[in-house]
């Protein structure tokens, strides 16, 4: 749950450590954010269609990796802070049955814009399912 | 290599233009709270217009991370709303598969924010093929990195249009290494999403004594019978006398690093990251290679004493691993 208060710059610190953040990755999260972020590729909402790409189940779709990464960020920041860049690069998919754990620490602060960088990795059995950065502005 | 003609062409697109694709449906707030639900975004500017307006806002905004969902085609994947180009601004892709590179996968993306969007706003977004890589070969295949930059505008009336945001979506179109692979699993469809697991030891007539030992939580190492000399890794000769008559003994476990090296890049799962190595000096003489468990990366040094211990992995190998302990 979002704090209802936003991180100020003067508290944060590179270093700082995000508190991490466990999805249990289900079919329904799968396919609700397929169709949430209008993602009608059969791989994320059909299983039959999925096995005939070669995938055990279906899988997620980027749109929604976005999403949660947004929320594992957001939620650490408060909602006052300015999301000015997410960079993410893919790896293992997220099937259902899995679960992505979210760590991550603040990597950059720069005091001209206001803005920290953090780095963050989604984990799941297979390995990273997602890694990159996110620079937010802090008021 | 490459084929020079598709290099050739390939490089004839690199800042190649398409025309504009519409949102279906103007950033509204229903479609901003549906994304929220599944989310479980639950940041109140995107859902309570109080809290908005408290924050600068005439209203509440659609999530940064949406970006891309207003101008997705929807069901029809190729079903864009009037107004939109009926170009393709992946067709490279095509060209590239025509030269014998059928697979295709979404490597990474890059989302930037100029500011927060509002209800009400008409979005569409342009492309352009921001660079093409040389032929490179990654653990998937060989092919080429294809960029593309998506700018996203706010369409205004009377007035120029605003640039809002930009995707950059990259993706390799490639020859996968081992063909015919997503075929075989297609006819055999598995129940069980696979699961990483740590590689398994070769393991050959003069070793298996050591990794029978890990079983059992001894650390063994070789010992010659004629001139007692210690040996590891395990070897079927005696490196002072030659003989071929050994048997093992079981190490203390204690010793010191010898040397170190902490493992970045590339991450392969299952392991953590970083991952540090040790070169290990037993206290009996003779060094193995293992895993550094409870180590603090800035204080791990040279000399830095430490003890054995066995852990089970993937309830089929069991490792010896080293912690530090006081000198």
């Amino acid at each position: 749950m979002i704090s209802k208060k936003t991180k100020s710059l003067a508290e944060v610190n590179v270093g700082d450590q995000l508190e991490a953040l466990s999805i249990p990755i289900t079919v329904t999260l799968i396919n609700g954010g397929a169709i949430a972020t209008r993602d009608y590729f059969p791989g994320h909402h059909d299983k039959e269609a999925a096995q005939a790409l070669g995938s055990p189940h279906i899988f997620m779709n980027i749109l929604t990796t976005n999403g949660l990464v947004q929320r594992f960020v957001e939620t650490w920041a408060g909602p006052g802070a300015r999301f000015r860049d997410q960079k993410i690069k893919l790896g293992a998919p997220n099937y259902p049955g899995d679960t992505m754990t979210f760590t991550g620490e603040v990597v950059e602060r720069d005091q001209a814009t206001s803005s920290v960088v953090v780095s963050f990795k989604g984990k799941n059995s297979m390995g990273n399912h997602v890694a990159g950065t996110v620079t937010v502005v802090l008021p | 290599m490459a084929d020079p003609k598709l290099t050739e062409q390939i490089e004839a697109f690199v800042g190649r233009e398409y025309g504009r694709v519409y949102a279906w449906d103007r950033v509204n707030a229903p479609m901003i709270r549906q994304w929220c639900e599944i989310m479980g975004v639950d940041n109140p500017l995107y859902t309570d217009p109080a809290f908005a307006r408290e924050a600068g806002y005439d209203d509440v905004v659609a999530p940064p991370a949406m970006l891309q969902v207003w101008c997705m085609a929807g069901l029809d994947n190729e079903n864009y709303p009037p107004g939109s180009t009926d170009e393709n601004s992946f067709e490279v892709l095509k060209l590239i598969e025509g030269y014998g590179y059928p697979a295709v996968v979404a490597v990474n993306t890059e989302l930037t924010f100029e500011r927060y969007i509002g209800l009400g706003e008409k979005l569409y977004y342009t492309s352009r093929v921001a660079s093409i890589s040389d032929e490179k070969t990654t653990g998937l295949g060989t092919g080429f990195f294809v960029t593309l930059s998506m700018p996203f505008y706010s369409e205004r009336d009377g007035a120029d249009d605003e640039p809002v945001g930009e995707l950059l979506f990259r993706v390799f179109k490639f020859k996968p290494a081992h063909s015919g692979q997503p075929a075989d699993k297609a006819d055999q469809p598995k129940a069980d999403k696979p699961v990483a697991k740590r590689p398994l030891p070769g393991v050959s007539d003069d070793s298996r004594f050591f990794w029978e030992g890990c079983e059992q939580n001894k650390l063994l190492i070789q010992r010659c019978t004629d001139c007692q000399t210690l040996r590891h890794p395990p070897a079927p000769v005696c490196i002072q006398c030659h003989s071929f008559n050994w048997d093992a003994v079981e190490a203390s476990g204690k010793g010191q690093v010898y040397s170190f090296v902490v493992m970045h890049y590339p991450e392969v799962p299952p392991f953590d990251y970083p991952n540090p190595i040790g070169l290990i000096e037993l206290d009996e003489g003779v060094r193995l290679i293992a895993g550094l468990v409870g180590v603090n990366r800035e204080d791990l040094e040279i000399g830095q004493r430490v003890q054995v211990e066995f852990t089970r992995f993937d309830d089929r190998q069991t490792l010896p691993q080293f912690r530090p302990v006081a000198q």
